[in-house]
C-alpha cells in the first residue's frame, strides 16, 4: 500500500538497526544502565510493539513508554464526573471508542451503558454534534479528550455548534496539553531519561519551537517522530546521533507532516475556544499546573461544566499503583507489583493497563513474544 | 405443499402475524414455506422426520450444532443475516468434519418490519440452502412488540453426519504442524462496520460469507492427517489460533508477511486503528495440517474457488523449547512457559504476541 509500505520496508529496517548499534557503539556508557530514551506518545508505543522494535534493538538501549496515551492519564475523578452528567435522562454521553473501558471509582463507561445510560460511541466530535441535531429533544455531551492531536476538532465543531446555534450540543472538556507534563516528568528527580522521541501528531498542530525546552534547559535531545516502525527507528538514530555528538536540540524527523510552526488554522481554533486551567490531575502524575484545558467563558453554552453541576470528583489512584514510576521511567510496566497479577486489562487497576496504547496494555498484549525461529516449516509451503 | 401459499394483505409483519392464529400461519407460508418449500416427508408436522439410514450411510457419528445471527444491518454487502444463518451453521457442521445435511430455521421477528425484507431474507436462506446442499426443514416463527427485539433475530440449528475414521479436535495441534488460512482476512467484519455507515467511509468491500464444507472436503482429501479445523468468525483468526494453541497446549507463530489481508482491508484497518487478524469473517477457516501434508493442503486449497488465497500462516511450535534462551526474563511473568501463547513475527523481524481480545476492537483516539 503506497505511502506505508515504504515505511515498513524490511531491509531498510535492518540497515537502520545496524546504524543505531554501530552508533550506540560509539557512546561511551559510562553509568552502569542502559541508555533510555523516552518515547512521549502512545501512538509510538503502539507501533513499538505492534512491530516488535525493542526486540530488534541492542540490550543497552531502552525504550520508557511516556505519558503520552490521553486515555491512560485520564483520572478516575473525571471519569466519574462524566458518568454524573451521563446519568441526566435528556443526556446522550458521546464518546471515542477507547476511552470506554477507563475504569472510574466504580465502573466504567461501558459498565454504566449496560446499566442503562445512553452512552454511544462516535469517531469523531462532528459526530456527535449531528447526532444533536438528529436529537434536538436531546441533550448530546460529548467526552473532550486528547494532547493537541483531538484539541483542534473539538475546538471546530464547537465552533460549528456556535455558528449554526445547537443548543442541545456540548463538550465535557478533558483536553491536556503535553508541555507542562514533560516539564514536570523533567523536573522529577528519579528521572533517568536520554533523550525522547517527540510527539508527531501533537507537533503537526503546535509545531517544533514549544518542546525547546527540552533541549535548551534540561540538555536532552529531542526528536519528533512519525509513527511507522521506520519512522521511529529513524528517530531513534537521530537521537542517539545527538547523544553522540554532545548535542541536545529539537529536530524534526516527521518532516512530512509536521511544519516548524505547526498549523495556524488549528491553533487558531485552540485559541478561540480554549484557555488554560490553573490546574488538572493526571492519573499516575497527580495534579499538574497550567496542563488542563477548558472552555472559555465565551462558549460557555457549549460547556458541560457549565451546563451541568459536576461534582469535580478528586478521586486518589489505588495505593498499590506504581503508574507514576512507569510513566516516569523508574519502573518498567513488568516490574510493577501489580502487573498482570492485578491489573490485567481484563481488570485494569492502572490506567496504563488500560488504553491498547497504555504502556502496560501494549507490553501485556504484544511484549514476552521473543521467540525462537520456527519458521523452517513454513519455507517449503507458498 | 398442497395449494399455492396465500399473498399476505399489508407491508408489515404486525403482533397479529405472531398471534398463533390466520395471520401467522398466511405469514409462514408466504414468507417461508414458499422459501424453503416444505419437507416430502412430515408436510405439516411440528417436527421434521429424518431418515437414520440415509444419514448413517454418510458417516458413524451425527454432527449438531446450534447458533444464533444478529446482525445490523441485516442486509450488507455480500450477503445478508438470511445468509449468515445458513452458512455460519453449515460451517460449524463442516469444520467437525461432517456433511451438512439438515437446518432448523427459527426467526424471532421485531413487528413492523417490512414484509418484503423478510421475503428477501427468506429466499437468501433459500438460495444459500441450495449451495449449501442442506435442506432447511423445520422453523419457528415469534414476533414481537416493536424494540423487544433489533428487527430480525435467527437462530438455525443443524445436523449433519461426520464420515467415519475423521478425528479434528481442538487439542491435536502438534509442534512442527503448520497453520493454514484460505485467503484474505477481515473481509466480513469490514463489509459490516463499512456498512454501518457511521464511519462515513465509502467502502466497496463485500463480506466474504460462504459454505466452507467443499473446501474441507478437498483439504482433507489432500491432507487427511488434519488436526483441526476451525471457521474463524468473531474475534477473527487470532482469537481462533489462541483456542487450538490453549487446547492443544502449544505455542503457535504467526508470520505477519504471509497474512492475506486485502488492500481494500488494509486501508480501511489503517484509518480506524483496527488490526484484521481480529476481525469477523464468515467464509475463512484456519486448518492446523502436519508439516508433512502442508505443502498439499495449500495447494488443494488453493485450487478452489473459496481457496485461491489460501496461505501458510503459521507453524506450532513446542511450547517448552529448551534451547530457546529467550523465555519472558522476569520468572513472575505469568506468561513464562509458551503453552498457549501465540505471536506474530512481524515485517520488521521483531515478534508480538498475538492475544485474545479483552472486549471489542475499539478505533483508537488519535
Amino acid at each position: 500500500m503506497k505511502y506505508i509500505d515504504e515505511f515498513r520496508d524490511r531491509d531498510r529496517a535492518t540497515s537502520l538497526i545496524i546504524e543505531i548499534a554501530r552508533v550506540l557503539g560509539r557512546i561511551p556508557l559510562t553509568r552502569d544502565r542502559p541508555l533510555k530514551i523516552m518515547e512521549v506518545c502512545g501512538g509510538h508505543t503502539h507501533s513499538i510493539f505492534r512491530y516488535g522494535i525493542e526486540g530488534l534493538l541492542p540490550p543497552s538501549l531502552e525504550l520508557v513508554h511516556g505519558p503520552g496515551c490521553p486515555v491512560c492519564v485520564l483520572p478516575i475523578g473525571r471519569v466519574d464526573d462524566g458518568l454524573s452528567i451521563a446519568a441526566h435522562p435528556e443526556v446522550i454521553f458521546t464518546t471515542f471508542g477507547d476511552a470506554m473501558r477507563v475504569p472510574g471509582s466504580h465502573r466504567s463507561l461501558l459498565q454504566a451503558k449496560a446499566e442503562g445510560l445512553d452512552i454511544r460511541m462516535v469517531y469523531s466530535p462532528m459526530d456527535a454534534l449531528a447526532l444533536a441535531r438528529r436529537h434536538p429533544d436531546r441533550e448530546v455531551v460529548f467526552f473532550g479528550l486528547g494532547f493537541e492531536t483531538t484539541m483542534p476538532s473539538t475546538a471546530l465543531t464547537i465552533l460549528a455548534a456556535a455558528a449554526d446555534r445547537v443548543c442541545n450540543f456540548s463538550v465535557f472538556c478533558n483536553h491536556i496539553t503535553i508541555v507542562p507534563t514533560l516539564q514536570a516528568l523533567l523536573d522529577s528527580p528519579a528521572l533517568e531519561l536520554d533523550g525522547f522521541l517527540g510527539p508527531g501528531h501533537v507537533s503537526a498542530v503546535i509545531g517544533t519551537s514549544p518542546f525547546r525546552f527540552v533541549a535548551e534547559r534540561y540538555h536532552r535531545p529531542f526528536v519528533v517522530a512519525g509513527f511507522e516502525p521506520l519512522d521511529v527507528l529513524q528517530a531513534i538514530w537521530m537521537v542517539l546521533l545527538q547523544i553522540e555528538q554532545g548535542r541536545a536540540d529539537v529536530e524534526n524527523q516527521y518532516a512530512r507532516v509536521v511544519a516548524t510552526a505547526g498549523s495556524r488554522q488549528a491553533l487558531d481554533a485552540i485559541a478561540q475556544v480554549y484557555e488554560l486551567r490553573e490546574h488538572f490531575e493526571w492519573r499516575g502524575l497527580g495534579s499538574i499546573d497550567r496542563s488542563g484545558i477548558r472552555i472559555r467563558r465565551a462558549f460557555a453554552a457549549f460547556d458541560a461544566e457549565t451546563k451541568f453541576v459536576v461534582p469535580n470528583a478528586r478521586v486518589a489512584d489505588p495505593p498499590a499503583c506504581q503508574c507514576g514510576d512507569v510513566l516516569k521511567g523508574v519502573l518498567r510496566p513488568q516490574e510493577c507489583k501489580m502487573f498482570a497479577t492485578a491489573c490485567t486489562p481484563e481488570t485494569p487497576l492502572g490506567a496504563l493497563m488500560v488504553s491498547s496504547e497504555g504502556a502496560c496494555a501494549a507490553s501485556y498484549h504484544y511484549a514476552g513474544a521473543r521467540l525462537t525461529e520456527g519458521s523452517g516449516h513454513l519455507r517449503v509451503v507458498r | 405443499m398442497s395449494a399455492a401459499p396465500r399473498t399476505l394483505h399489508g407491508s408489515r409483519v404486525s403482533l397479529a402475524h405472531g398471534s398463533g392464529g390466520k395471520a401467522m400461519k398466511d405469514l409462514i407460508d408466504d414468507v417461508f414455506v414458499r422459501a424453503f418449500g416444505a419437507p416430502d416427508n412430515a408436510p405439516l408436522e411440528d417436527q421434521a422426520r429424518l431418515d437414520i439410514a440415509a444419514l448413517a450411510a454418510q458417516g458413524d457419528r451425527i454432527a449438531f450444532t446450534t447458533d444464533s445471527y444478529v446482525v445490523d444491518p441485516l442486509i450488507f454487502p455480500g450477503g445478508d443475516i438470511g445468509t449468515l444463518a445458513v452458512y455460519g451453521t453449515v460451517n460449524d457442521l463442516a469444520v467437525g468434519g461432517a456433511v451438512p445435511r439438515y437446518l432448523s430455521c427459527a426467526v424471532i421477528i421485531e413487528e413492523g418490519i417490512e414484509i418484503d425484507l423478510l421475503r428477501r431474507i427468506a429466499g437468501s436462506m433459500a438460495t444459500a440452502a441450495r449451495r449449501a446442499g442442506v435442506e432447511i426443514v423445520t422453523g419457528d416463527t415469534k414476533v414481537v412488540p416493536r424494540n423487544a427485539c433489533d428487527q430480525l433475530f435467527v437462530t438455525t440449528t443443524g445436523i449433519g453426519a461426520i464420515r467415519r475414521g475423521r478425528d479434528l479436535g481442538v487439542t491435536r495441534a502438534r509442534p512442527g504442524d503448520v497453520v493454514v488460512v484460505n485467503g484474505w482476512l477481515g473481509d466480513h467484519g469490514a463489509a459490516i462496520l463499512g456498512a454501518r455507515g457511521d464511519l462515513r467511509l465509502d467502502s466497496p468491500i463485500e463480506s466474504d460469507c460462504a459454505p466452507l464444507h467443499e473446501l474441507i472436503e478437498v483439504l482433507l482429501a489432500a491432507a487427511p492427517g488434519t488436526r483441526c479445523l476451525r471457521d474463524a468468525t468473531r474475534g477473527g483468526v487470532a482469537t481462533v489460533v489462541n483456542e487450538i494453541a490453549a487446547a492443544s497446549g502449544v505455542a503457535i507463530e504467526l508470520d505477519e508477511e504471509r497474512t492475506p489481508v486485502r488492500p481494500e482491508v488494509r486501508g480501511f484497518c489503517e484509518i480506524l486503528g483496527l488490526d484484521p487478524l481480529y476481525l469477523a469473517n464468515e467464509g475463512k477457516l484456519v486448518a492446523i495440517v502436519p508439516a508433512a501434508e502442508a505443502v498439499a493442503a495449500v495447494a488443494a486449497m488453493a485450487a478452489h474457488p473459496l481457496g485461491t488465497h489460501t496461505v501458510a500462516l503459521g507453524v506450532v511450535m513446542d511450547p517448552w523449547d529448551p534451547r530457546d534462551p529467550r523465555d519472558p526474563r522476569d520468572p513472575r511473568d505469568p506468561r513464562r512457559g509458551r503453552a498457549g501463547r501465540v505471536t506474530m513475527k512481524t515485517r520488521l523481524g521483531g515478534h508480538r504476541l498475538v492475544d485474545m481480545l479483552v472486549g471489542e476492537q475499539m478505533p483508537r483516539i488519535c
